[in-house]
């Protein structure tokens, strides 16, 4: 099937200068265009074929492998991806546990220390306290053992 | 495997039985429908076929939008209330068809690392027969080639654009109803590729 050869010819023939800015070169360059296409066209469009029927399904076929090889392709990749993205949370989750439990562990300690050096503090005061009052009670003696005292003390000296 | 060494009519078995079918209706309406419809086939598949193959530089691609687009307007032809003349429904058909056609390949995981698509110099080589010598079949060539270096640049809509005016030779108005487009978009659309055809031409030459 052609184009009417006549009105394709007619109208080539009655087409103005398209655009008032298209002259010259310009003009010439694009009616060369329409002629080039035309004939293309009407040698495209009579040149004889061969249809081959497995073809259109073949290619359908072809067309849906790719896709579902696509779409395979797609999914694993997501898969891959969620699952990455699993693993690195609960790896985190994992390590913010396990500083957790080491900070929980080291408070643990500063507080056994700090509790143990409370005690000490408090055994060494009551160990002053008394070393105080033994020395309080050992020096306020009655008058009346003021020489033993004395003597005491010197045997403490000697 | 069926072979034909004639041109054959680029019209899929499920079209032409779809046609055949609705042909043999005893219904009297259908029988003049259905040769309405096959005038409108009859007188403006060429023009459509051309648009497509400009736009695509693909042959096969062309034919099976070509039949694409005469499909769906079969289908719909009950629903063509003559609002626009049947060429301008037609190319609104085939412009929707051929924008589908390139979403879809973008859609797809991977593009074909080579489609049909012929080169400029093969798409360049068909000239006119009316050039007298062989310097002016040369020069036409040069400028046809540069045309085309020029509309593969273009961007969608400019290139539609720019067929169906210095192609199809259709005025603005025309263009605008196929397109859906205002005329001022369209003449914005046509502006911007007639400078970039022009450009490509002053720039080579």
């Amino acid at each position: 099937m052609n184009f009417s050869g006549n009105e394709r010819k007619l109208r080539t023939e009655q087409s103005q200068p398209v655009e008032s800015g298209v002259a010259g070169d310009m003009e010439l360059a694009l009616k060369n265009f329409r002629h080039s296409v035309v004939a293309w066209s009407d040698a495209a469009y009579s040149r004889p074929r061969t249809i081959v029927q497995a073809q259109p399904r073949q290619i359908a076929r072809h067309g849906s492998w790719r896709l579902a090889t696509g779409w395979a392709l797609g999914c694993a990749v997501l898969a891959g991806a969620m699952a990455g993205v699993g693993y690195e949370r609960h790896q985190r989750q994992e390590v913010a546990r396990v500083a957790a439990a080491r900070a929980a562990e080291q408070q643990k300690m500063i507080s056994e220390q700090q509790r143990l050096v409370r005690e000490e503090l408090a055994r060494a005061d009551e160990e002053d306290l008394l070393t105080k009052v033994d020395s309080d009670v050992s020096r306020e003696v009655p008058s009346a053992m003021e020489p033993l005292a004395q003597l005491m003390a010197e045997d403490e000296r000697q | 495997m069926m072979a034909a060494g004639t041109a054959l009519e680029p019209m899929t078995a499920d079209a032409a039985e779809e046609i055949a079918a609705r042909a043999l209706d005893p219904a009297n309406e259908l029988v003049t429908a259905a040769e309405e419809f096959s005038r409108v086939v009859e007188r403006h598949r060429p023009q459509i076929f051309r648009f497509l193959l400009a736009s695509t530089r693909d042959m096969d691609l062309a034919e099976t939008l070509t039949q694409e687009c005469f499909l769906k307007a079969h289908r719909n032809w009950g629903s063509f209330r003559g609002e626009s003349t049947a060429m301008t429904w037609l190319m609104r058909i085939a412009i929707n068809l051929q924008k589908d056609h390139w979403r879809n390949r973008r859609m797809q995981f991977w593009r074909q690392t080579q489609n049909n698509s012929v080169d400029m110099d093969e798409a360049s080589e068909w000239l006119a027969s009316g050039e007298s010598s062989v310097e002016r079949q040369l020069l036409a060539q040069e400028q046809v080639r540069h045309v085309w270096t020029a509309v593969k640049g273009l961007s969608e809509r400019q290139r539609t654009v720019f067929l169906l005016r210095y192609v199809e030779e259709q005025d603005l108005s025309e263009i605008a109803r196929a397109t859906g487009l205002s005329e001022g978009t369209v003449k914005a659309h046509l502006s911007r590729a007639v400078g970039k055809v022009r450009a490509e031409l002053g720039g080579r030459r």
